[in-house]
């Protein structure tokens, strides 16, 4: 295992503790964000540059933003004001 | 909407929530009687006391009340041994058990993972026939050079097929759940008119977007390659690493973004629920068809009377390329309808 995969997997577990042990639920989705972009990286390192695209797009990309409309509907998020959003 | 029962307070479900959280009424209340009656006693024995020297002759009868009174104080000493030191002794045994089951099942795990047989070993049962069916004779077979879209569009249609109906199947079922119904809620709205009531800020399904110059211009140049590096991933699904899933994943992702920057008026104009509805039953439709017509030609589907043309070049490997372009519409489409469901309970 060369030093680059090490640094990898380290990353990997600590980001994994780090999104179940995080107080807030907005800070511990973007810590699972960088999780799959790891993850991702380690893909293509194990030579499956298809599940790597994958998990790139899916992971990194539409679960996260499902997660970010999900703490919003149920008022998850702090420090969300009332003037940032306006009527259609 | 359901339905709430009128009797719910007295139904088998709700004592046994109350039972849980250690609400039970009833035996609160016994627990009160029980305490009067003591209390009740205690009095009486008390006034026996100072009594006692006018009937001096009643000594059998203290007596007897003595033995009723300590009998008594034992009771009452073991009546509230649940409350204080009994839950100690079950929460403590709740944690031993939790920790010795979780040392459990991690060490069973960890058993089983060292029986696995070693990473990336030549003689691992992984490295049997069937691979190497593929890897020699893929080219050949499926006229694509990707193998693990000959894999899966080919060798495995199937499978692909299952997982396309598994991702329409959860978008109907967030249909269903998270659907507004657009009738009720003019009821609704025309109900709050007449009170004049504020609408609830809970609901955020009519506010849009605020107009975010920075999120309009970022989104106005990545949108583009974003979408246009799907169709890519799509379209050489048989050439490169890539296919179906992926690049449906990447333009539902190009989707998402260039509707969290104009809003949902932008996006309507090319893609309404209609459009969703058509786009992913045609595509299904035709998957389906594609895979099953081998079924009235000897159900061998290897052998499609499709020309495959040279392998390496856009139009060839037979069927992939059109069922890669369904699984990519189908994927794109379910991803933005994950989205604006969620978002705003419509399309």
């Amino acid at each position: 295992m060369g030093f680059f995969e090490f640094v990898l997997l380290t990353f990997l577990v600590v980001c994994a503790l780090a999104a179940s042990f995080s107080k807030n639920l907005l800070t511990s989705i973007v810590i699972f964000m960088s999780y799959s972009v790891i993850m991702s990286i380690i893909w293509i390192i194990l030579e499956s540059p298809d599940l790597a695209i994958t998990e790139a797009a899916v992971g990194a990309g539409v679960t996260s933003v499902l997660f970010f409309i999900t703490l919003k509907k149920i008022h998850a998020m702090k420090g969300e004001k009332e003037d940032e959003q306006t009527k259609k | 909407m359901s339905r709430q029962r009128s009797n719910y307070e007295n139904t088998l479900w709700r004592k046994f929530e109350r039972w849980v959280n250690g609400e039970d009424n009833s035996s609160m209340e016994a627990s009160e009687k029980h305490e009067e009656k003591i209390q009740r006693i205690s009095k009486e024995q008390q006034q026996d006391v100072v009594d006692f020297e006018a009937t001096a002759e009643d000594v059998n009868e203290l007596i007897s009340k003595e033995k009723k009174r300590k009998i008594e104080a034992l009771y009452r000493k073991y009546e509230n041994w649940p409350q204080t030191k009994g839950i100690k002794i079950f929460t403590g045994l709740y944690r031993a058990m939790a920790v010795i089951l979780c040392a459990c099942i991690i060490a069973l795990l960890l058993i089983t993972v060292s029986y696995l047989p070693e990473f990336g070993n030549a003689n691992n049962p992984a490295n049997n026939e069937v691979p190497e069916r593929y890897i020699e004779n893929g080219i050949e077979e499926t006229g694509a050079v990707n193998f693990v879209a000959g894999m899966i569009l080919d060798y495995r249609a199937f499978d692909t097929l299952g997982e396309s109906h598994v991702l329409f199947i959860a978008a109907c079922c967030v249909l269903i759940l998270l659907r507004a119904d657009k009738k009720k809620e003019d009821k609704k709205k025309e109900q709050k008119k007449n009170i004049t009531c504020v609408v609830a800020d809970g609901n955020d399904r009519i506010y849009e977007p605020k107009n975010d110059k920075i999120l309009q211009k970022i989104a106005f140049i990545l949108v583009p390659p974003i979408i246009i590096y799907g169709i890519y991933v799509v379209l050489n699904g048989h050439l490169s690493p890539g296919g179906g899933f992926s690049g449906g994943a990447i333009i539902g992702a190009g989707l998402i973004l260039y509707t969290n920057a104009f809003g949902f008026k932008k996006t309507s104009e090319f893609f309404t629920y209609k459009t969703f509805s058509t786009v992913t039953v045609c595509s299904l439709l035709f998957y389906a068809g594609a895979k099953s017509y081998s079924f009235y030609t000897g159900a061998n589907h290897l052998e499609s009377h499709i020309p495959k043309g040279i392998p390496g070049n856009i139009l060839s490997s037979g069927l992939i390329l059109p069922l890669n372009i369904a699984v990519g519409l189908i994927v794109a489409c379910t991803m933005y309808g994950f989205y604006s469901l969620f978002r705003k309970g419509g399309m």
